[in-house]
């Protein structure tokens, strides 16, 4: 017992001295352990008088908590070294890149041609499609346009025989909406149209969206408000929109639509070629020749169209300044969008 | 058309700017392309003559020149050009004078001889195209007059883009018209004289073509002197309408088709024999044009013929045998009225297009054949001298076009342009435009058609007449309104945009090719199939109607690859055409280079066939449906790489690399994987359907088999599930390993099993019977041994 003090002053300063976890260990064995000295000391208790037993025992017990509550401190700081160490050594550069594959794009068009799609969805609009390569009739005479007109020279026809043709335009889809449903009629119809034309602002594959109504009631007045809400909402902005009297075989009164230029707000700059003006598409109330070979009663029933390029929407929108840029595909093109 | 607006304010002459006119046009329909000026800007030129010139001292192709019409009595300008000699009147720019391009004219020495002055050409005052030489004006000009004045030069040139249905708007007439119209101002056209004959002389002509040619007018003139030229004011009008002064006689028909709009044609008397024929044409004959070119022709052109055969096309141009030359000097005259419906299509079908079948084709006024010969004639007169004789009109009257009525009600306004117009409005428009109020009814009105509209047929034309003269944006602009229903949404539809989607994320980058190809391209990809072939291919390169999106997409992998790219990742979407009936949208990717873009991390691994099919089962994943992959050749594929997708047994799509023979052909250095698939096989997918969740343990048991090389992971797993029982709920293939310690012949599958039962835990002995089973059955069947 009287060396109880010496005993717990060497290991406490064993504890101390020690420098890592085996060490550590080391002193609880000597000391603490089953054969450690100090748990020794408590075997030798017996010896003692039953009066003094509880106070010795007491003492050794609290000497033991000590030398215990020391190796414990210690073993935290180890552990805890342990960690920062592994920390330090798992610290990455946080700047470097990240692991993975390049973003990648829609095109242009389809970007575009998804945009309008959602516009008209939310107004009840469904979407329909077409066959490319397609008949001289819903091409053409079913449109009111019979053979020899002269309208069928404004569409540098591409032709695969005799009685087939690149469709000029999405109009076609419309005339087979028109033959299959009955009215009311709210679609689009987006895709590719071909015309025999190359140049600088001419490609001779382009797109379209076209678009049918056909209920009880409709005016042009609707129409105009259509193209300009839809216009509006395209553009995001309050543009001006006007209205120009043209021709086309399939709508009568037929319009040609023009917006303020995107490029200076009217002021007229190059892309407006200095006339404030861009022209975006053409419309018209369907022509009743149309509507009787499709099989609707002009008398309960009227409806506009129109159609506008898509391609040209897409460059308005993006600032794109060169059309043929549109097909080449190139990936810096392409990672624009 | 090119429109001169001094020519036009002859005929109608509103108090507006020509900004304002170009607006109105426009806006009126007639859209204006452009406006020229109808001269440069120059200063201080006037009528000068070259009264004195003689040879430079110095320079062999200088001439020194006295000119009248400058400050001086004469004036010494050296002119360069071969044209000039004594005696005519030019351009004469004196000193101080002020050229197109702000080129100022100095006194100058050229080559020692003093020059005070420029002798000009048309194209040094950007009045024409001729700079053969010095501009020869004609010999009555007023010597020292300004050139500006003399000529009436301050004036625009406005370019008409009419649209097919304003046949009616191809002259000077028609445009007044319709200007006077917009602007409610009147129009005076120039007094028109009938020309009274000097002989009883006529040429029979008879019409045997029907409704075709319905009314013929004919004119004999004979004694002109065509060694005289048209008079300037016209040439100067022919010139700024774009068209070329040749002779006096063909400077007047082309006068009065510009003036009013109808064609006509002069033969040479002398060359015609026998009486006039219209009549349609039989296959092959012939007919030597005007331009030289002889043509076959086909058995549905409209013809004049003489006793001898055709003399022209009709409607379209003269023949060559015929026509008026120099030395002509006995005209005959035609003035005639062509149904456009037996016109159209004709000149383009004989790769043709003049400016008589422009209008003939869109429709000439039916009742203007009397008023534009008398023009003609007197013109003609004025200009060459002649003795006419009457104007013979041959008409079959029961095939001349009847008068069109055209009935409008009230409430069709209303409906048709969302507001209501006063009466008086309605007819007044319409009675300014030329139509006639015949009947008013209950409804509307019933009005007829003046015989120059051939776009007025119907109610709705009027409605647009109503709507384009009163102003297309005046008119109310309304919100559609129709019924909200909320419809039945498929939910296992999947749309383009999802697949699309996916891509993108996956770094693909969506491109859009030509639907037409090369067709030896096509051939290289798919030579089995005959492509579509246009009939009037834009270039070789675009010839045949793509078979497979691939060649395009390879296409754009060769044109980034010659721009520095290294990796592409590409897609598209559309059809590809293998007949007319069977267009069939399609989806395709490419990729190409190295699996990940370079960077610190990147292993620079390049991509191979797993990444590819990994892509497209993610894609197939979208529908949940039970796609397979099958090994299959395909001429574009490479034999070892190539698989088919099967959907419900049939072939869907393909994948795999380009055949290396094919790679190297094209110049790609590394492999190139490919897929396509139908765009249907991906449309439908299948809607979720819960399965409760076992709550017992899973177990798993590997198994490391040999079997022969040739045998397909797909034969195994078959295996696999067929024996090891409903318990197994999860199969993978997590190794597989060909080489050192292998028979060469096999190779070694790992596959990983993993048993689960819904309601219970699973014995050992369950999982080893299953195992043995599944042991057993490969053993048996696919000569499998564990290893």
């Amino acid at each position: 017992m009287e060396n109880l003090e010496a005993l717990k002053q060497q290991a406490l300063e064993l504890v101390a001295k020690a420098e890592d976890m085996a060490a550590l260990d080391a002193v609880r064995v000597d000391y603490l352990g089953k054969k450690g000295e100090i748990t020794a000391l408590l075997k030798g208790l017996g010896k003692l008088s039953a009066e003094e037993r509880p106070a010795a025992g007491a003492e050794i017990n609290k000497a033991k908590q000590e030398v215990q509550d020391q190796i414990t401190t210690k073993k935290t700081a180890f552990e805890q070294a342990a960690i920062n160490a592994k920390l330090a050594e798992e610290t990455v550069d946080v700047t470097l890149p990240g692991r993975r594959d390049e973003q990648g794009g829609l095109h242009p068009v389809t970007r575009t041609l998804q945009r309008i799609e959602e516009i008209f969805a939310v107004a009840g609009y469904s979407v329909e499609q077409g066959p490319e390569v397609e008949d001289d009739y819903h091409n053409f005479a079913a449109l009111n346009i019979p053979d020899h007109h002269p309208a069928r020279a404004m569409h540098d026809t591409f032709y695969v025989d005799a009685s087939h043709v690149l469709r000029t335009h999405t109009s076609p889809v419309q005339v087979r909406t028109m033959e299959t449903q009955e009215p009311p009629i709210r679609i689009i119809c987006p895709g590719r149209v071909y015309r025999c034309d190359s140049d600088l602002t001419h490609t001779p594959m382009f797109h379209q969206v076209e678009g049918l109504v056909v209920d009880k009631n409709i005016s042009f007045a609707d129409l105009k408000g259509t193209m300009v809400q839809f216009l509006r909402a395209f553009f995001e902005k309050d543009v001006d929109v006007r209205f120009r009297p043209s021709y086309f075989p399939f709508t009568e009164p037929s319009a040609e639509m023009d917006i303020q230029c995107t490029g200076c707000g009217g002021e007229g700059c190059r892309i407006c070629s200095k006339t404030g003006w861009l022209e975006v598409g053409g419309c018209g109330m369907v022509h009743p020749n149309v509507f009787e070979m499709s099989g609707i009663d002009t008398e309960v029933y009227s409806g506009f169209a129109f159609g506008m390029g898509v391609d040209r929407l897409a460059m308005l929108r993006y600032g794109i300044n060169d059309l043929r840029m549109m097909f080449e595909n190139d990936l810096k093109f392409l990672k624009q969008f | 058309m090119k429109v001169s607006e001094s020519w036009l304010r002859e005929w109608v002459s509103p108090n507006i700017s020509t900004e304002e006119l170009v607006e109105q046009l426009t806006m009126a329909g007639l859209e204006v392309d452009a406006v020229e000026a109808a001269a440069g800007e120059f200063s201080k030129v006037v009528v000068g003559e070259i009264v004195s010139i003689e040879q430079h001292p110095d320079a062999d192709k200088l001439r020194v020149c006295q000119v009248a019409g400058g400050e001086d009595e004469l004036t010494q300008v050296v002119c360069g050009a071969p044209n000039a000699r004594a005696g005519i009147k030019i351009p004469f720019a004196l000193v101080g004078a002020k050229l197109p391009g702000d080129f100022k004219i100095k006194k100058a020495k050229l080559r020692g001889v003093e020059s005070k002055g420029m002798l000009c050409a048309q194209t040094e005052l950007q009045c024409g195209e001729d700079d053969d030489g010095i501009w020869e004006l004609p010999s009555d000009a007023p010597v020292g007059t300004c050139l500006r004045e003399y000529l009436n030069l301050d004036d625009s040139i406005i370019e008409v883009d009419l649209t097919p249905n304003r046949s009616d708007c191809l002259s000077m007439q028609g445009i007044a018209r319709d200007v006077g119209v917009l602007n409610r101002a009147p129009v005076t056209p120039p007094q028109m004289p009938v020309v009274d004959a000097d002989t009883k002389e006529t040429l029979k002509v008879s019409l045997e073509a029907e409704g075709a040619c319905p009314r013929y007018l004919g004119r004999v003139i004979r004694g002109v002197d065509l060694s005289k030229p048209s008079p300037t004011w016209m040439q100067e009008k022919l010139r700024r309408a774009g068209l070329r002064s040749i002779d006096a006689v063909v400077d007047v028909t082309n006068y009065v088709l510009l003036e009013l709009g109808q064609p006509l044609h002069a033969f040479d008397m002398q060359k015609l024999s026998g009486s006039i024929h219209v009549r349609q044409s039989t296959a092959g004959e012939k007919l030597t044009l005007l331009d030289g070119q002889e043509v076959e022709l086909k058995d549905n052109t409209l013809l004049i013929c003489d006793g001898t055969g055709p003399v022209a096309m009709a409607g379209i141009m003269g023949g060559e045998s015929t026509a008026v030359s120099t030395e002509t000097t006995d005209v005959f005259l035609e003035c005639a009225y062509f149904d456009p419906i037996a016109i159209a299509g004709r000149a383009r079908s004989y790769g043709l297009h003049t400016d008589a079948s422009h209008r003939y084709e869109r429709g000439v006024d039916y009742q203007l054949q009397e008023k534009a010969i008398e023009r003609a004639t007197e013109l003609l007169l004025a200009a060459v001298g002649g003795k006419v004789g009457p104007t013979d009109v041959t008409e079959l009257a029961d095939q001349v076009p009847a008068e069109r009525k055209v009935e409008l009600r009230r409430h069709k306004i209303e409906s048709g342009l969302g507001f209501s117009m006063a009466d008086e409005e309605v007819v007044d428009i319409l009675t300014r435009l030329g139509l006639h109020l015949v009947e008013n009814t209950d409804n509307g009105w019933v009005f007829t058609v003046p015989s120059y509209r051939f776009d007025i047929s119907i109610e709705a034309d009027l409605l647009e007449e109503l709507a384009r003269v009163y102003g297309y944006n005046r008119l109310p602009t309304t919100n559609l309104e129709a019924e909200i229903k909320i419809l039945p949404r498929n939910e296992s539809k999947v749309g383009l945009s999802a697949l699309r989607q996916q891509l993108v994320a996956q770094g693909f980058q969506e491109a859009i090719c030509y639907s037409f190809i090369d067709a030896e391209l096509q051939k290289v990809f798919n030579p089995e199939q005959a492509p579509i072939e246009l009939q009037n291919p834009i270039s070789a390169d675009m010839a045949v109607m793509r078979t497979s999106l691939w060649p395009g997409l390879v296409q754009v992998l060769q044109h980034n690859l010659k721009r520095q790219q290294s990796r592409a990742k590409l897609f598209e979407t559309g059809l590809s055409f293998h007949s007319i009936e069977k267009q069939v949208p399609m989806l395709a990717g490419l990729m190409y280079g190295n699996r990940q873009p370079e960077g610190w991390s990147a292993k620079g691994e390049a991509v191979d066939f797993f990444d590819l099919k990994g892509v497209v089962e993610g894609l197939l994943d979208i529908t949940d449906q039970d796609f397979r992959f099958v090994a299959k050749a395909h001429s574009a594929l490479h034999p070892g790489q190539s698989a088919a997708i099967e959907l419900a047994g049939k072939v869907v799509g393909y994948l795999g690399a380009l055949h290396p023979q094919i790679q190297q052909e094209l110049g790609l250095n590394q492999s190139v994987y490919l897929f396509e698939i139908e765009q249907s096989a991906l449309a439908e997918a299948k809607l979720p359907a819960f399965n409760p969740l076992s709550k017992f343990p899973e177990v798993r048991r590997d198994l490391a088999l040999l079997v022969a090389r040739e045998t397909t992971a797909d034969a195994l797993l078959a295996g696999v599930r067929a024996a090891a029982g409903e318990q197994l709920i999860d199969l993978k293939v997590f190794d597989v390993y060909t080489g050192k310690g292998i028979d060469a012949e096999r190779k070694s599958i790992a596959l990983g099993l993993t048993y689960q039962h819904p309601s219970r835990t699973l014995t050992e002995e369950e999982i080893n019977s299953s195992v043995d089973a599944v042991v057993k059955r490969l053993e048996d069947e696919l000569g499998a041994s564990l290893r």
